[in-house]
């Protein structure tokens, strides 16, 4: 292994672009088919290609509230993101040291990531429904994404302060900074880069969640909802080509968010440290 | 005295998270368990303590089938995405020289993660169906002369859809690991005369564990706890422990669907313990 052109590379590699295409292949199919002609169907071949299904997407009577849906989610997603990497920065905050209920906290959180959705789901909706609350995507629908998004960011802060260097904050210490001044000027900016990670995950994972939402998300689809509840009852192109939208959506914002990682991670580089250069 | 500082400002740090959990994890979890034990006419449910519920699910033979069904297919899925996942990831971490492309790599593999796992199933239909490319192609290169039906709405697009959903959580942790073992390793079982096979059995297969066991607890979470990637690719003719479940829930029976969810529970909380025995997540991180 290890040196090129033997033939387990060859035969790896091949593996691998067949793995791609089995990952990407169904996507970008349902992608062509959104462009099918106002007569086409479900499946190939094309009758044609036009704009009509995504034409027939803004018109909101035609098929349910899907931009109210995608409003939601977007409103849903962003505050999930907030959330998520505050609190995710204070849990990972507090495990750097050990402290009282740490393990089992730390097994709750790991439960949170390995419960079954639909448990999530029906266990707040009784909740809620047992206390006369009405279920509602901004509360209960909130708190059961929660579950999902808060154990990745956690995970994520833990790997990042594994990796943290405690010399940092101890020059700063040293030269006088308080807890507050040490977290705001040594700990945020060199996290910062690892943060944007926790916010991709944490709006990303809320905008597509589905299980959890099912039964907490009340009378108010969100997107996610709103597209299952088409497969049983669209049956054209119009269920693709929101598809389409809907992942292109997707890849703006990973794209987003990896640009403005790749940008701060410079950024820091640049002005992180400055040791070796100031002594001529 | 610096004791409790310490503990109480660590416990202040994580007090949201603690009171986020209790309030949509502990709670609800104690919530279904109490009503598993409830009572349900048509309309409503009513406190009680009853055992109706249980011996209605362990008398069942439905049950038994559905409850096996899950598991299999926890396995099966378990099996090829373990599979599939360690080969991609063997080939990024050791046949992927340059670090751009190794990145480039990694992030085609993991986008899919962020998109929705609702389109990437619905994705599958111009594919499988009965007029679907798959069919087309094999009967346009002769191995067929009319459409295969299990392609779709069957156990195999199940494990399909499964695989495809899920294969980038074996990839992540593996290559995880695979990054972290120390090359010079690899190079002295080279110069000790180890051949690429037996390097790879002996040396990279046992330090990968901890990233199998992550992927594994993942995989077989996932899958012991679906029940919309069956109902959606089974066209609902395919039954598990999420959809025994989903289906009483549709029905208002939560007494019901609550003592399915704590047998379904109870399981996968035992299966994730013993696989969290063989490996330190903290560590691994």
């Amino acid at each position: 292994m290890g040196e090129k052109r033997s033939t387990g590379f060859y035969i790896l590699t091949a593996i691998f672009i067949a793995f791609l295409v089995f990952l990407y292949g169904p996507v970008i199919t349902i992608g062509i088919l959104s462009f099918q002609g106002p007569t086409g169907g479900l499946t190939f071949p094309m009758q044609g290609t036009s704009l009509h299904w995504f034409q027939e997407l803004f018109r909101t009577q035609m098929v349910g509230d899907i931009w109210g849906s995608f409003q939601r989610s977007i409103i849903l997603g962003l505050t999930v993101m907030v959330i998520t990497v505050i609190f995710s920065v204070g849990a990972g905050m507090a495990y750097r040291k050990k402290f009282f209920g740490s393990t089992p906290l730390f097994y709750l959180i790991i439960a949170s990531l390995v419960i079954p959705s639909i448990l999530v789901s029906l266990g707040v909706g009784l909740i809620f429904s047992q206390l006369g609350w009405e279920v509602h995507w901004s509360t209960s629908g909130l708190g059961a994404q929660l579950t999902w998004t808060l154990p990745f960011g956690i995970l994520i802060m833990f790997a990042v302060f594994n990796r943290f260097d405690k010399a940092y904050e101890e020059a700063g210490r040293d030269l006088g900074a308080g807890p507050v001044q040490v977290f705001r000027l040594i700990v945020l900016p060199i996290i910062a880069p690892s943060l944007i990670g926790v916010a991709l995950f944490g709006f990303t994972l809320s905008y597509d969640e589905f299980a959890r939402t099912l039964l907490t998300s009340g009378s108010r689809n969100t997107l996610p909802l709103e597209i299952f509840g088409m497969t049983t009852n669209v049956t054209t192109p119009v269920i693709y080509a929101l598809g389409t939208l809907t992942t292109l959506f997707s890849l703006l914002i990973i794209l987003f968010f990896l640009t403005f990682f790749v940008l701060s991670q410079r950024r820091r580089n640049k002005k992180g440290s400055d040791a070796g250069k100031g002594l001529v | 005295m610096a004791v409790l500082q310490r503990n109480i400002s660590s416990l202040l740090l994580a007090s949201p998270v603690i009171l986020v959990l209790s309030a949509f994890i502990i709670v609800p979890i104690i919530l279904i368990t109490a009503v598993s034990f409830w009572g349900a006419t048509e309309f409503s449910i009513y406190p009680a303590f009853l055992f109706d519920n249980y011996e209605f699910l362990f008398t069942s033979e439905v049950t038994y089938r559905v409850f096996f069904r899950t598991l299999y297919f926890a396995f099966l899925v378990w099996l090829i995405t373990l599979v599939i996942g360690f080969t991609v990831a063997y080939y990024l971490a050791f046949f992927v020289h340059s670090l751009t492309w190794q990145i480039i790599c990694f992030l085609l593999c993991t986008i899919p993660f962020w998109t929705s796992n609702i389109i990437r199933m619905i994705s599958w239909i111009p594919f499988l169906g009965r007029n679907g490319l798959a069919n087309q192609s094999l009967i346009e290169m002769g191995i067929v002369n009319e459409p295969v039906e299990w392609l779709l709405y069957s156990e195999f697009s199940v494990c399909l859809a499964f695989v495809h959903l899920y294969t980038l959580f074996m990839v992540v942790p593996i290559f995880n690991t695979m990054m972290r073992i120390d090359k010079s390793l690899i190079e002295a079982a080279r110069d000790a005369g180890a051949s690429s096979t037996q390097i790879l059995v002996n040396v990279i297969i046992p330090l990968c564990k901890p990233g199998i066991m992550i992927g594994s607890i993942f995989v077989v979470a996932l899958v012991m706890g679906d029940f919309i990637t069956v109902r959606f690719m089974s066209g609902s003719q395919i039954a598990n422990m999420g959809r025994l479940i989903s289906n009483d829930i549709s029905l208002l029976q939560y007494p019901s669907a609550c003592a399915t969810a704590v047998v379904l529970l109870a399981t996968v909380v035992i299966m994730i313990s013993i696989m969290l025995r063989f490996v330190d997540i903290r560590k691994e991180l």
